[in-house]
């Protein structure tokens, strides 16, 4: 059983987002990282490019897998998670504690069309 | 097929059927091929070695003058030897690697000879030939720029080449802008003009080019790197051992026909691509690339790695459909450069480039051909003449003599390798200027 | 010589040299006139070996290697049948090695013949009208045949035509080509047999469609039995079909693509015309058209003259360029001794017993193994590993076991229809002995697999190396003598 935090909010593609202020900061779920198996590669947007709800940002890269990165929101990329460059294995790690991205976001309401955390529950015992 | 009726009777019982035609029962009879091939009846290997050996009179094997980017290069009979054991030519994809490790080891090899001619980090096992190489680096550019999908390409790259690359970007849907060319080489200032509008991903630049001269290019990566764009070479492998390298010109990316690395003519193939590239560019490298491990007693061993960038983890996420590589001739690539080394390849550099000056300076001597350009040149060079050269060239025929390309307005292409001697560059003058 | 480890790199001694050129003797300044700054300035780190060390390392490399010539190869969709030797050694002959790709047409004459008796050759045995040679692999055919279907749409001014319907178990070439070529993929969803689900089909098939890839028997081997009903219904629709030559062999002699009413296929010549796969490659894709899509094949093409010579031509429709020249001409000439060998007669057994063979198997093993697909198979088929699930023996390890009793593995975890998936290709030209001998391997596996299931878990035990460590290799990527030894500083 992978771990899903309550205060949080998900992307039926298994992204995360922490919504403080208008920065959303984001990685992916537990459950996503157990799919992937041992990850090997986080392929990161740049700071200061602008992503767009639902739509790539990036991948995560396992030996035998690989797997888009979807947004789960709009808007500005203003810091990216160096760590993951040289550690990628830090997503197996903890996927919560190791986000990926911090997005400046512009439109605060598009977090309401994501899953809260039951939500999310239910559609990874699917 | 080594199946006896005994065979075939016992693995039907086995089966379950009467007949093998039982087991297209599926298949709907309307499209059962029911009628006769129209191909000949079978052939021995006498009468089929004959037949070959007649198609074979039907050819001529030429002394050549002709390149356009490929060379009559020479390669040591060991290559060939090497390359006849089946244990390499009968295998498939090392995706078993405990199995595979002969195939993986020489691909390992050949990354690092080619990452030593390119002199940039990473080399891929390789690609079907130069021509699609460009389109992929072409789309290795956009795809690392992200957002742009413009990138200017030099009139001075092969015509053949950039055929091949139009092609790709036409279907693919990339805005190609080839850059004009002045005095035989690359129009820097529209280059940078080219830049300044902007949406440019990288640009793709050849060395040496299809007049065979050496392109400056100081300068140059500056001013692609200032507008944020990659710098890819387009470069004839052989003559890197002498030539300053794609890495020394600041260039990002590197691509082109490994086929003169001493491989057979063969009419055009199969020789390979190759591509090597810059850390920044390597998770949009296509193609497989095989990589260093341990194995689960610490042994050193080789392994494909990066596979999560491929078609068959990707599918129409990756940034190119290659499936396979010219593996064998990666193979043929990696014996001819152990065998030369260091010191050969130079060596056959400096030969064919002395053997095709001595052509230029006969030429020019002869009074019937004159300069076309003033550029320094290796092993390949245009020149001028009033000649009908179409006339020359069928009369060289004659004398088992291939001459040299005819481009448009009078004029030639010739070129010089290691193989031709001082005695067939005199008579190859002698048989042009006599009247 | 399997303890044998050396890089080449690693038995360089400087002065050392495996070559000899003749002596310059043209007294030009000619290389010396180059300046300075346009040459390099270190030389390149290229080994220094001798004749003999270079021939010792790499015999013992290849001693390293598995392939058909070593032993029994049944791996799925890749179709690895024995390679007549005969034809390596005609691909050899000086007389077509020495032609240069741009030398005068009059002097190549023979070598147009056979890519013109070859194109002509397959065409018929595809049942289609025109076939160009030159695309250099299987993906390449499938990129070139996608642009020709897209050029065929363009050229009657129907721009929009871009949707190309993938089954969700094809090659994944197949969307990867689309993407290439400019197309939109969309999926087609698979009944639980593997073939395509009709109904799923229908709404899909709207004025967008350029056409369908299929391949025909499917990615689990078999037959798709209503390829007429969707050769219909997609050409009603206005889209063209495309027939992925994957899977064309257990058809060889018995069944023509174009009689199905497929539009474009590719051919891979190293699957079903024996050509050596290379540990890779060179391959050879020819793609073959229906008349009505012949002026966009690619250029250049080989036409014949009235007084019996050849010529290259360029057509004015076609859609470009997509190889230097026309393409792996010595692949093209193994492919043509090869169906001058078989001839009329025997090619049509091809197919036959190619399908015989799987089906053996396939029978013979599935007490032990799980067939999730009943009923006869052509060319391959695919267990969804063991039967007894209760050994937690995957199909990894038993890929891996196999390698430990000679046998090359099956493909495994393709098609992605099942878990355990562990796809079997024999060919034809495998005996009833040998199939036998992997059928007794394949049962003993089985019972290892409940009886000591730690000797297959952490297979292979027996080869020149074991299990490696992919994950460090992808994560710290290592790709150059340079780099290593870099990393072990």
């Amino acid at each position: 059983m992978s771990k899903i935090l309550d205060d949080l909010r998900y992307a039926d593609s298994h992204e995360w987002v922490k919504l403080e202020g208008d920065i959303a900061t984001i990685g992916i779920t537990d459950y996503a990282q157990h799919a992937l198996g041992n990850i090997v590669y986080v392929d990161m947007p740049e700071v200061g490019d602008e992503v767009t709800q639902g739509e790539d940002f990036g991948a995560v890269e396992s030996v035998k897998a690989a797997s888009d990165l979807i947004s789960p929101v709009s808007g500005e990329v203003v810091e990216i998670n160096e760590a993951l460059e040289d550690e990628p294995e830090l997503v197996n790690q903890d996927a919560f504690a190791n986000w990926i991205m911090k997005v400046k976001v512009s439109d605060p309401s598009e977090i309401e069309s994501l899953l809260d955390a039951a939500a999310y529950a239910k559609i990874c015992e699917e | 097929m080594p199946h006896t009726d005994e065979d075939i009777r016992k693995m039907l019982d086995k089966i379950g059927v009467e007949t093998i035609d039982d087991l297209y029962s599926d298949v709907p009879s309307e499209v059962i091929f029911k009628g006769e091939y129209d191909i000949p009846s079978s052939m021995s290997e006498i009468e089929l070695r004959k037949h070959f050996e007649d198609l074979g009179k039907k050819n001529q094997s030429l002394v050549i003058f002709a390149g356009g980017g490929v060379y009559d290069h020479y390669a040591p009979s060991v290559v060939n030897h090497l390359l006849q054991r089946s244990e390499f030519y009968t295998a498939y994809t090392p995706y078993q690697p405990e199995i595979s490790q002969g195939t993986l080891q020489y691909i390992f090899e050949y990354q690092s000879m080619i990452s030593e001619l390119t002199g940039l980090e990473s080399t891929n096992a390789s690609m079907y030939d130069g021509a699609t190489a460009a389109a992929e680096v072409m789309f290795m550019m956009v795809a690392s720029s992200k957002k742009r999908n413009k990138v200017l390409i030099s009139s001075t790259i092969s015509e053949r080449v950039l055929n091949v690359v139009m092609t790709y970007a036409k279907f693919h849907g990339v805005d190609v802008t080839v850059l004009p060319e002045k005095d035989g080489v690359t129009d820097i200032e529209s280059m940078e003009a080219a830049l300044k509008e902007g949406d440019v991903a990288g640009v793709l630049l050849p060395t040496p080019n299809k007049y065979g001269i050496i392109e400056d290019y100081s300068g140059v990566a500056e001013k692609i790197h200032g507008a944020k764009g990659y710098f890819g070479i387009y470069a004839d492998p052989s003559t890197l051992a002498v030539l300053r390298t794609p890495a020394e010109w600041g260039a990002d990316v590197a691509c082109g026909d490994g086929q003169t690395l001493g491989m057979p003519l063969t009419f055009g193939g199969p020789y390979l691509g190759f591509i090597s590239c810059a850390k920044s560019m390597l998770r949009k490298m296509p193609g497989r690339v095989v990589g260093v491990t341990k194995d689960a007693d610490g042994k050193r061993a080789f392994v494909l790695t990066l596979q999560a960038r491929e078609q068959h983890i990707r599918r129409e996420k990756a940034t190119s459909n290659i499936c396979s590589n010219q593996s064998l001739m990666a193979l043929y690539a990696t014996i001819y450069l152990s065998l030369l080394g260091k010191k050969g390849l130079e060596e056959v550099n400096i030969l064919s480039c002395d053997g095709a000056h001595y052509l230029y300076k006969l030429l020019m001597d002869s009074g019937k051909f004159t300069a076309v350009f003033d550029k320094p040149f290796l092993k390949e060079f245009v020149v001028n003449t009033s000649l009908d050269m179409e006339a020359v060239n069928a009369k060289l025929l004659k004398h088992g003599i291939q001459g040299g390309i005819i481009l448009e307005d009078g004029k030639v292409e010739f070129a010089v390798t290691e193989k031709r001697t001082k005695e067939e560059i005199e008579k190859l003058v002698k048989l042009m200027v006599e009247e | 010589m399997k303890t044998y480890d050396k890089l080449i790199f690693e038995l360089s001694r400087p002065g050392r040299k495996g070559y000899s050129l003749p002596e310059d003797n043209y007294n030009t300044n000619g290389f010396d006139s180059i300046p300075k700054d346009l040459l390099r300035k270190d030389e390149a780190s290229l080994p220094e070996v001798g004749e003999l060390e270079v021939v010792r390392h790499y015999t013992n490399l290849s001693n390293k290697n598995f392939g058909v010539d070593t032993g029994f190869y049944p791996l799925g969709s890749c179709t690895m049948k024995y390679n007549p030797k005969i034809n390596e050694e005609l691909s050899s002959l000086p007389s077509f090695t020495t032609l240069h790709p741009l030398q005068d047409e009059s002097t190549v004459q023979g070598a147009l013949e056979l890519y013109w008796n070859l194109q002509n050759m397959l065409s018929n045995l595809a049942g289609l009208a025109e076939f160009t040679l030159n695309p250099y692999a299987g993906a390449h055919g499938e990129l070139t045949g996608l642009m020709v279907m897209r050029q065929y749409h363009i050229s009657r001014g129907d721009h929009k035509r871009k949707k190309v319907i993938v089954p969700d178990t094809a090659h994944g070439t197949n969307p990867a080509s689309a993407m290439v070529a400019g197309l939109e993929v969309v999926e087609v969803k698979s009944k639980p047999n593997g073939s395509i689900d009709v109904e799923d089909l229908k709404p899909l098939l709207d004025d967008t469609v350029a056409g369908i890839m299929m391949t025909n028997p499917n990615t689990v081997g078999m037959f798709e039995t209503e390829i007429l009903e969707i050769a219909d219904l997609v050409h009603r629709a206005g889209g063209l079909l495309y027939y992925d030559g994957a899977n064309l062999n257990p058809l060889l002699g018995k069944v023509r693509p174009g009689d199905m009413g497929f539009d474009i296929m590719h051919i891979n010549l190293h699957k079903t015309f024996s050509t050596p796969h290379g540990g890779g490659g060179p391959g050879s894709g020819p793609v073959g058209v229906a008349s009505h899509l012949v002026n966009f094949l690619p250029n250049p093409k080989v036409v014949k003259n009235e007084d019996g010579t050849f010529s290259i031509t360029n057509g004015e429709e076609s859609l470009g360029n997509i190889s230097t020249f026309m393409g792996n001409f010595g692949v093209m000439m193994k492919a043509y001794a090869y169906i001058l060998t078989l001839g009329k007669e025997n090619i049509k057994k091809v197919g036959p017993l190619a399908t015989l063979n799987a089906n053996y198997i396939k029978e013979s093993l599935k007490d032990d193994y799980l067939l999730p697909i009943e009923g006869v198979c052509k060319h391959e088929f695919v267990f969804d590993g063991l039967k007894d699930k209760s050994t937690g023996v995957t199909t990894l390890n038993i890929a891996k076991r196999l390698l430990d009793y000679g046998f090359h593995a099956p493909t495994i975890y393709f098609p992605l229809l099942f878990h355990e998936s562990m796809m079997i290709e024999p060919t034809e030209t495998e005996s009833k002995e040998t199939l036998d001998d992997f059928i007794e391997v394949m049962h003993k596996v089985a019972k290892e697999a409940k009886e000591n299931p730690d000797d297959v878990k952490n297979a292979p035990l027996t080869t020149i190396v074991r299990k490696l460590d992919e994950t460090t290799a992808a994560k710290n990527p290592i790709l150059s003598y340079k780099a290593l030894k870099e990393a072990v500083k």
